[in-house]
């Protein structure tokens, strides 16, 4: 097969801690198989910034903290004619979105930042500020799932989802034959 | 002279039943499983959460309160009381804070389990409402977490009929009704680490939690990393 009939996969990770991309090394020898049938493009993997051309699969790991994150999904939207969530943080949030519901605040993410660089017992942070560099990207009020930003057509679960569930998730999407996931490789953790 | 024994039809399957019973306990005892939250195994039945839902006679009824009757067909695995089962399920998730990933309940948890057995793995269409709940870590075995609270009232009747106690209560309305303890907080009642209502099977998500014993057993060697919830009782079918 010639490397233009191989589908084209795009990756990113946004707001996750990049344990999904990890994951997608857990298919192990079978890497190879799959290699046979797709390229990737854009990705942390071959760290490429930017598309090249047009792509069959993105797939996103992590949800939405801050602007860039939505500019980057909303990229990949545009981009890939099939959005893949990749893992608990992409489908809902997950441990990032723990700053969402912070008790007792009315501003969680005040109280968050303020706990992380100033009030917080632990910390050395000789300036006495929240880091604020006009090229970090500003922060959103809350974390929030990609299907909450764009059109998501599958989202695959687990922290993180297992070898197995990635590779016949992506293999038979491939084979254009995907009918749900084996109801024992479903897990949230 | 009491009534004899009868029949009825779930999906089909014919199921013996004796007068008195419900929907669901002659199911159970058929190996027939019908999905349920806030019903447990020694309690009285409440029939709260909705997720037992079952059309029996072409009225949809809560399998663990509605009593069986002769002749009556009951449909159970349907496409669409899957459906509404999995949406009830992603409300419950969406009403709390279930983060599965930092939870100690993951891999033990009926609603996680649930969520698996009804596939609840595509884009959600209902919004997180994340509420803001405060951790009662005040006794020195227990701590309650009511942020993965779906109040099912398990606690609150195995405190009451078992234990004869009544540590919990509910209180508020509506949207706002959650399960409280009796006492300023958990140290100041009479709760007990040997109290059936703290024991490990009551609760069934992580909001009672036992002090001590987290993470004893690895995720992904956990009750439902074994089988599907429910798999106990399909089981006694097949046998």
């Amino acid at each position: 097969m010639s490397e233009l009939e191989k589908a084209r996969i795009a990756t990113v990770s946004l707001a996750g801690c990049f344990g999904c991309h990890m994951a997608i090394l857990d298919i192990d020898e079978r890497l190879i198989e799959l290699m046979k049938l797709v390229e990737f493009d854009r990705s942390p993997l071959t760290d490429m910034k930017t598309f090249t051309r047009r792509c069959d699969i993105g797939i996103i790991e992590g949800g939405c903290c801050n602007e860039e994150n939505v500019h980057v999904l909303r990229d990949f939207r545009r981009n890939c004619d099939v959005l893949i969530a990749l893992g608990q943080c992409a489908i809902m949030g997950g441990l990032p979105a723990m700053r969402n519901a912070i008790m007792h605040s009315d501003a969680p993410l005040r109280e968050c930042l303020e706990e992380a660089y100033i009030t917080g017992d632990y910390i050395r942070n000789t300036t006495h500020q929240i880091p604020n560099d006009p090229a970090l990207p500003l922060l959103l009020d809350e974390v929030y799932p990609c299907s909450d930003v764009v059109e998501i057509d599958y989202q695959i679960p687990g922290c993180a989802p297992s070898g197995d569930i990635i590779f016949n998730t992506l293999s038979s999407l491939l084979a254009g034959r995907f009918h749900g996931f084996a109801r024992e490789n479903i897990k949230f953790d | 002279m009491s009534d004899p024994d009868f029949t009825f039809t779930i999906d089909g399957t014919t199921i013996p039943a004796k007068p008195g019973q419900t929907i669901m306990e002659a199911a159970d005892a058929a190996g027939v499983y019908i999905p349920r939250l806030c019903d447990h195994e020694g309690l009285r039945h409440q029939g709260g959460c909705r997720v037992c839902t079952v059309k029996a006679g072409g009225r949809s009824v809560a399998a663990c309160t509605q009593p069986a009757a002769p002749k009556l067909v009951v449909e159970n695995e349907t496409d669409h009381i899957n459906k509404l089962r999995r949406d009830l399920v992603e409300m419950l998730f969406h009403e709390g804070n279930h983060l599965c990933p930092i939870c100690e309940a993951s891999g033990n948890c009926e609603l996680q389990a649930m969520a698996y057995r009804l596939d609840m793995t595509g884009p959600t269409k209902f919004p997180y409402l994340e509420p803001c709940r405060a951790v009662d870590a005040s006794h020195p075995d227990i701590a309650l977490d009511t942020n993965r609270c779906i109040s099912c009232s398990r606690c609150i009747r195995a405190s009451q009929d078992v234990d004869h106690k009544g540590v919990f209560g509910y209180v508020g309305r509506g949207i706002h009704r959650r399960v409280a303890v009796n006492g300023s907080d958990l140290a100041h009642t009479d709760a007990d680490i040997t109290d059936h209502a703290i024991s490990a099977d009551v609760c069934p998500v992580g909001c009672i939690i036992r002090k001590g014993v987290g993470f004893a057993t690895p995720i992904g060697e956990r009750e439902f990393d074994h089988g599907l919830i429910g798999s106990d009782i399909e089981g006694k079918r097949r046998e």
